[in-house]
């Protein structure tokens, strides 16, 4: 652990449009070349918190600051215009100026820094290079691919070598397959580049792949910050378990270092932390399917609903008599047992982790 | 679609596209063609002949009614009312492109209103619209009498039946013309492309001249030919805010055709017009074009 | 975005510049004095001379034989022509074409007609108004109603004969009720148009039955007449009302 001074520091802000909260009291900090991302459903605040560091939107309180590139005091981000901020946007519809042609878009953002002509052109080359666009410099936006306008898009701001980019739904306009590509794409462009990246994203998978750390969203409130293994491992409250990854939770009361639920009482990792109404949250890979019978020591017993079969692995549906929702099991190769079979459920408590729902 | 045909699925679509315009397009289109297209060839076809004695034709080929265009005293009307026309539309433009700004800029619920307000003159009785600055040019007029009240001029100014006059009526006549096509550009425009631009380091000022400006630039040039067009073939305004001593295009087909009876002459001046609302139009396509860096012509229809 | 700022100066001034010669007609309209510069009290003199003056009444009328004749013509051909533009042809060549006569300048649509007309030896009077108004009325209704058919859903129709109705059925039951605001609309524009159209009038009228434009165009060129104040304040209420209700029946602003 070293005790650098964050990046970016973004401290209790907070923004309402009248009635609606988008932002309460976030704070967060983002470290010096990392990949971080704002994750979360649509409306839970993380594109008007990524609109407030790019200056298209003001906090109703709170503060954001950035590291300087030469000095080690914090530049306070609120009091600059969004043209001066050192923070630069890839918008979510890449907002490509139509009328100009690639190596025009990307020289837009040198030409106002009033850098030499001679230095425009070396740099608007090299990123050219790193993007693979040198063959489309003459070419205008409207006659791109979708994936070559998003590089575009990253040119033009990395370019401007900014302390911090900021995506917006990066990948959102891509069709499956480019989508995993570009996925590469960025990470491999943020280790040569050496550039913070800040993602805006609702997909918790493109999240999980990419980031280094990830902080939640919900209802404008940071949920939790981790990287992607602790996010799913030890989810901080039913929100983010939910959210992130499948699985199925069972709702219950723990007491005294035990948890019930549904009238049984259910091994699982944490039960001495949390008193009062919890949920367990049994991730499908952990969850075993077994026979029926008692000599098996199954925690649950039920009947197949359904199962399916992905080619490496199976996911199988279990519906238990008295317990709410059905609970999945996946396991590698093809389902062992048919709709219809009674089953046993078991997992291992250290794997089951259990959470306090809030009051 | 839900219920087999025997025929073919494409033979009934063609069948039913064509029954669809037999009846419910060719009448309209035909009308059009009588009553728009026809008059307008037959305009282009008089101008080839000679003018009767007491109006009228004379079957006679001649070009001659094309060269007489060239005589000086033509050339200057025609000169004349570019300047006059052109000096409309810029003015249209310097008011009409702030005023489409400001009201795309307007919350949402006003938006409409704002709209409604600005066209609503224009389906008002041109005449009366005219007829209003007789009144408020006049040297009697409300105009004089406040600038001699407020001790600004001693005398009232003679306004009216100046160039000048005539084009503050064209310019009020046609202003919401401009207004609408503008805005139209401006309320499609992406904001995201001023936001980037502002992201990538451009000022407010900047931004708007690298970016909005020429992105809004088809919808300025529609504007800037629903005025300009119209205040060359306007003979209404000449007359009665410049007292006929402003001599416009319009002014010389309508005498052409109602006085001197010389249509040829007149089919030839008319032919003029429409040449320039083909060229401009022509021009605007290919620029919107430019723009938009696309192949295909982004709707420009106001 | 919704920072107005400094934008409010052309703003206000824009609408200044639009309503202040309206408003000033509309005052002096109920000015005592025959002279209309003079303020002289408050009168509905002119307003009632106005009623008493023989030209402007058969003026009126003739307009109206014209507006009403060729708004219901107009109407009907420019539904007829929208939908089959919209839904038969979807050219953008048959579309510009079917727009044109609103677009073309009125003098030269105007002098066209004259020619024509005189050619194929057409007496000019109230009935080649008519035909006139609606070469261009047409091109206005199928405007609102082209933009209206693009709001609404074609699987409509679709539906309707897949449940089983014929195609005259779907035409009157769920084609033309869909499409009514829009045809609406463009009627009352129609209305308005040919009430205050001078040019084409003033080519293809007859001497002896002037439109009331033509009658107020003669009346203007011999100067200030305090009636034309009446008649000016009347004609702006009857406008601003048929464009107000066509307004709120659909958004002409898209079709202008």
């Amino acid at each position: 652990m070293t005790l650098e001074t964050p990046l970016l520091s973004i401290s209790g802000v907070s923004k309402a449009y009248g009635d609606v909260v988008a932002l309460d009291n976030v704070s967060l900090d983002i470290r010096q070349n990392e990949f971080f991302a704002l994750l979360g459903p649509s409306g839970c605040g993380k594109t008007t918190l990524l609109r407030s560091i790019a200056g298209f939107e003001d906090p109703d309180a709170g503060t954001i600051t950035i590291l300087g590139s030469e000095s080690t005091t914090p530049i306070n981000l609120l009091s600059l215009p969004p043209n001066k901020r050192p923070v630069n946007l890839m918008f979510q519809s890449y907002a490509l100026f139509p009328h100009m042609n690639v190596r025009k878009n990307i020289m837009y953002g040198l030409q106002r820094e009033g850098l030499s002509k001679e230095e425009i052109a070396q740099r608007v080359d090299e990123v050219l290079i790193t993007t693979g666009l040198t063959d489309k410099a003459a070419v205008r936006p409207a006659q791109l691919s979708g994936g070559q306008r998003q590089r575009v898009a990253l040119a033009r701001a990395i370019v401007k070598r900014p302390r911090l980019l900021l995506l917006d739904e990066p990948l959102s306009a891509l069709d499956r397959k480019v989508r995993a590509e570009m996925q590469i794409e960025l990470k491999r462009l943020q280790h040569e580049v050496g550039i913070t990246f800040v993602v805006v994203t609702h997909d918790q998978e493109e999240a999980m792949s990419m980031a280094d750390r990830i902080a939640v969203m919900h209802e404008g409130r940071v949920q939790q910050i981790a990287d992607p293994v602790t996010l799913y491992a030890q989810p901080a409250n039913v929100f983010v378990a939910d959210f992130i990854g499948s699985g199925s939770l069972l709702h219950g009361v723990a007491n005294q270092g035990s948890f019930s639920a549904y009238g049984s009482t259910f091994p699982c990792h944490n039960p001495d932390q949390i008193a009062g109404d919890a949920v367990l949250v049994l991730r499908p890979e952990e969850v075993r399917i077994t026979a029926a019978a008692p000599t098996d020591n199954p925690l649950m017993v039920g009947s197949i609903i359904e199962t399916h079969f992905y080619g490496g692995s199976s996911s199988t549906t279990v519906r238990v008599a008295g317990v709410d929702h059905p609970i999945v099991a996946s396991h590698p190769g093809a389902p062992q047992y048919i709709v219809g079979d009674q089953v046993g459920l078991s997992w291992n408590p250290q794997s089951a982790v259990l959470l306090q729902v809030q009051p | 679609m839900s219920i087999p045909t025997p025929t073919s699925g494409r033979g009934a679509a063609r069948r039913r596209a064509l029954i669809g315009r037999t009846v419910f397009a060719a009448p309209g289109l035909i009308y059009i063609t009588i009553f728009m297209t026809i008059p307008i060839l037959l305009v282009l076809v008089y101008s080839f002949f000679q003018r009767g004695r007491f109006g009228g034709i004379v079957w006679e080929f001649t070009l001659e009614n094309y060269v007489r265009a060239f005589e000086p005293v033509y050339l200057q009307v025609f000169s004349n009312s570019l300047v006059i026309a052109g000096t409309t539309t810029v003015l249209a433009l310097l008011i009409g492109y702030p005023t489409a700004y400001a009201i795309a800029k307007l919350p949402t619920r006003w938006r409409t209103v704002a709209l409604v307000l600005v066209v609503l003159p224009f389906w008002t009785n041109f005449l009366i619209r005219t007829y209003a600055w007789i009144i408020l040019l006049n040297s009697e007029g409300p105009i004089n009498s406040s600038l001699v009240d407020a001790g600004i001029i001693s005398a009232p100014i003679g306004f009216l039946y100046t160039p000048g006059a005539v084009i503050v009526g064209l310019v009020y006549a046609y202003l919401p013309l401009v207004i609408l096509p503008v805005y139209a550009s401006i309320e499609r425009l992406d904001r995201q492309l001023i936001e980037a631009a502002g992201n990538l380091g451009a000022s407010r000022a900047r931004a708007f001249f690298d970016v909005t400006l020429p992105l809004t630039l088809p919808g300025v040039m529609i504007g800037a030919i629903f005025v300009f067009v119209p205040s060359l073939g306007n003979f209404v305004i000449p007359e009665l805010l410049g007292g006929g001593k402003t001599v416009m295009v319009g002014n010389l087909i309508r005498d052409q055709f109602l006085e001197a009876r010389d249509w040829p002459f007149g089919a030839v001046l008319a032919l003029f017009v429409i040449t320039l609302l083909v060229v401009l139009f022509a021009l605007q396509a290919a620029i919107s074009r430019r723009i938009n860096g696309t192949g295909k012509r982004v709707s420009s229809r106001a | 975005m919704h920072k107005i700022g400094w934008l409010r100066v052309p703003l206000v001034a824009t609408y200044a510049f639009l309503y202040i010669p309206i408003a000033v007609l509309v005052v002096m309209s109920f000015n005592a004095s025959k002279n209309p510069f003079n303020w002289a009290g408050f009168s509905t003199k002119w307003y009632s001379a106005l009623f008493d003056n023989e030209l402007i009444r058969q003026g009126f009328i003739n307009t109206m034989i014209v507006a009403v004749g060729a708004t219901i013509l107009a109407t009907i051909l420019g539904t007829l022509l929208a939908i089959g533009v919209a839904r038969y042809f979807r050219s953008a060549v048959v579309e510009a074409y079917s727009l044109a006569p609103a677009i073309i300048p009125d003098l030269v649509l105007a002098i066209g007609l004259l020619a024509f007309f005189a050619l194929i030896g057409v007496t000019l009077s109230l009935f080649s108004v008519l035909l006139a108004h609606v070469v261009f009325g047409m091109a206005f209704v199928s405007a609102v109603v082209i933009a209206r058919i693009g709001q609404t859903d074609s699987s409509l129709e679709e539906a309707s004969r897949d449940l089983g109705a014929s195609a005259t059925t779907t035409f009157f039951r769920i084609t033309l009720p869909s499409l009514a605001p829009g045809i609406i609309a463009g009627a009352l524009l129609v209305f308005t148009l040919s009430l205050d159209e001078f040019v084409v009038a003033y080519f293809t009228d007859g001497p002896s039955t002037p439109t009331l434009p033509i009658v107020i165009y003669s009346m203007v060129r011999f100067g200030v007449t305090p009636e034309i104040n009446a008649l000016a304040a009347l004609l702006l209420l009857v406008s601003f009302t048929i464009v107000i209700s066509a307004q709120r029946i659909t958004r002409l602003t898209d079709a202008v």
